[in-house]
């Protein structure tokens, strides 16, 4: 089980460093606009902080990985590098980052504090402009400087882009081992780059569809304690786990509202599925759907107003929205094939679904009223897609034809960058988390 | 067109993907079938084990010359002509042993999503709790469970392990809901 530790604030401070060479105008040469899809990566230089340890050169690894991920930064290799960073305060050579083509230089460092924390300061320069963009230093426990990386390039890639990261994140997902005919699946936790993977649940019940809350350090997920399939809430910090509702039948597919105080499912009964809400501080439940139909994979538009889901009312499953009252259910997925497991994203303009066709399974967006349908991956099994807090990259499970097990992929809403995120063992469900607090 | 041949032959075939099974298979042949025990479920059908060589009224008896699960078609929850068969055997087997309750476990092959083939497995099993309600047993012996395309038996990418997985199996006991 967690540690509750892990969970722990890890800034105590954070502070902007004084700019440099501040009588420089700002002309804002070094920027990327994601909305072109396809962007030429930008290439940056992220050069090893100082430290008297290798954690220095360990943090500027970390951040590179982070924005070389996100498909639109290339960091250049250190072998290229001419100037050797000695004060990260002081202006560097910017001759010597254009000559290698750096648009961008990242330098830093890490030092102690009296009190046993990490200090942790960075600068981001322009290079062709030769002015610094920003500058920030945290603070944190020695333990967290992973985190104290991912947040320096949340920094970075704000700056440059003018977008939320979402390099300080964690994912939630089904950790699966074991073949297929018994296969055993653990609820997981892991940081967004596939770092700190930590067991939530053993291996004894079938857990399925972890997703995180928007607003605490809790998951709603399936599991099948007892042979009694039904959703459940677990608190992150505490461990602690609790039944939600006291439903007759099999709930299933649960997923939070936007402020965190409902869990909205579907419950079957005999034949039939359909959808409800729970209200978590008045315990009151609400039915949504009433079809003798499946109705189910429920989610919130960002603005709670609206509500997409999967129902198979009309023959096979498709894309449907209703009001979050359950009002004006409305179908809007129209193309080949079957749509599955829409999920709103958390900027509010895209829906993105597993679609079925011609034996292929698809991840896609679309807008909310159906139209702009973009297939962004296709191939032998591709499944759940959850989005990134800034909207911009997806995370989905793909199973390959023939043996072994689901893995999990990021891509961007381009879908050129696809990436594997490798996990210890077969790995499903992922469930992207908010940014950190 | 996705109907499954029932004969022993193809249910070879369909088998035969499975080295364990093989092996399971020829050690039967070879020990004369002196191990029931671990029987597949279906190796009745198979036709290496006499009928009646199980208990009468065991669970055993029930899966080897019952026949404790049918199968249906991609995506479809109807009962087929071969499942009512098999379905009118296991009511008929539950009138004359009135002691057991029973879980009707629904499955889902993998061609799906993981939330609506939960709730297609939940629909399979309630189908084949509606048919044999209908055939005199009483509901309040019966319970159903769905797992979804989560627990496979037949391993492969094809048709040949999809038709296997899509069925609703009649478990004596058994825990569901």
């Amino acid at each position: 089980m967690i540690k509750s530790s892990f969970f722990r604030a890890v800034m105590v401070a954070a502070g902007m460093l004084t700019a440099f060479m501040a009588a420089t105008p700002a002309n804002a040469v070094v920027e990327i606009n994601i909305n072109k899809g396809n962007v030429q990566p930008l290439p940056i230089a992220v050069t090893d902080f100082l430290s008297n340890n290798e954690l220095g050169a360990q943090i500027s690894q970390v951040i590179a990985a982070d924005l070389q991920r996100s498909g639109l930064f290339a960091p250049i290799n250190k072998s290229a590098f001419i100037e050797k960073i000695a004060d990260p305060n002081k202006a560097p050579r910017f001759e010597d980052w254009k000559v290698i083509n750096a648009q961008a230089l990242v330098t830093g460092r890490i030092t102690r504090e009296g009190d046993g924390r990490l200090r942790a300061e960075f600068r981001l320069w322009d290079t062709f402009a030769g002015s610094q963009m920003t500058g920030q230093q945290f603070f944190t426990q020695p333990e967290n400087w992973r985190r104290v990386a991912h947040i320096i390039a949340d920094a970075i890639y704000k700056q440059i882009t003018g977008e939320n990261g979402y390099f300080d994140t964690r994912v939630v997902f089904v950790s699966e081992s074991g073949p297929k005919t018994a296969r055993q699946r653990q609820l997981a936790i892991m940081d967004q780059d596939g770092f700190n993977v930590r067991m939530l649940t053993n291996t004894k019940d079938i857990v399925l569809t972890p997703r995180f809350s928007p607003s605490r350090q809790e998951v709603t997920y399936m599991s099948f304690e007892g042979n009694q399939p039904r959703v459940y809430l677990l608190q992150l910090e505490t461990g602690q786990r609790e039944v939600v509702g006291n439903f007759p039948g099999m709930t299933f597919s649960p997923r939070f509202s936007p402020d965190g105080q409902k869990v909205i499912m579907s419950l079957q009964q005999e034949g039939n599925s359909n959808i409800y809400t729970m209200d978590l501080r008045s315990r009151t439940t609400t039915r949504l759907t009433s079809t003798a139909a499946i109705d189910t994979s429920p989610s919130y538009a960002p603005d709670g107003g609206r509500i997409a889901f999967e129902s198979d009312r009309g023959g096979r499953p498709q894309i449907y929205v209703m009001n979050a009252d359950g009002s004006g259910q409305t179908r809007i997925s129209f193309g080949d094939g079957s749509y599955s497991t829409p999920v709103w994203s958390p900027r509010g303009d895209l829906i993105a679904f597993t679609k079925q066709s011609g034996g292929k399974f698809s991840i896609g967006v679309m807008k909310p009223d159906g139209s702009g349908e973009r297939i962004l991956t296709s191939g032998f099994h591709n499944e759940g897609p959850t989005w990134a807090p800034n909207g911009r990259v997806l995370m989905f499970f793909r199973q390959n034809a023939g043996a072994g097990g689901p893995q999990l992929y990021s891509i961007d809403l381009t879908g050129y960058n696809e990436l594997q995120v490798k996990t210890p063992s077969y790995g499903s469900d992922p469930a992207w988390s908010p940014l950190l607090e | 067109m996705s109907r499954i041949d029932t004969s022993a032959m193809s249910r070879m075939q369909i088998l035969a993907r499975n080295p364990a099974v093989i092996a399971l298979t020829l050690a039967l042949a070879l020990a004369g079938c002196a191990n029931k025990k671990n029987l597949p479920n279906n190796a009745g059908e198979l036709g290496l084990n006499g009928a009646g060589a199980a208990t009468p009224g065991s669970t055993q008896d029930f899966t080897v010359n019952v026949g404790d699960r049918i199968f249906f078609d991609t995506d479809s929850t109807s009962i087929r002509a071969d499942a009512q068969q098999t379905l009118d055997r296991q009511a008929q087997w539950l009138a004359r042993y009135p002691n057991y309750a029973i879980t009707v476990e629904g499955h889902a092959d993998e061609r799906g999503t993981r939330e609506y083939n939960l709730a297609l497995g939940a629909r399979r099993a309630a189908a084949t709790k509606e048919y044999l309600a209908s055939r005199g047993v009483p509901a309040n012996r019966m319970k159903t469970i769905s797992y979804g395309k989560e627990r496979p038996v037949a391993v492969c990418d094809d048709i040949s392990c999809w038709s296997q997985n899509r069925r609703a199996v009649t478990v004596l006991g058994g825990a569901g809901m």
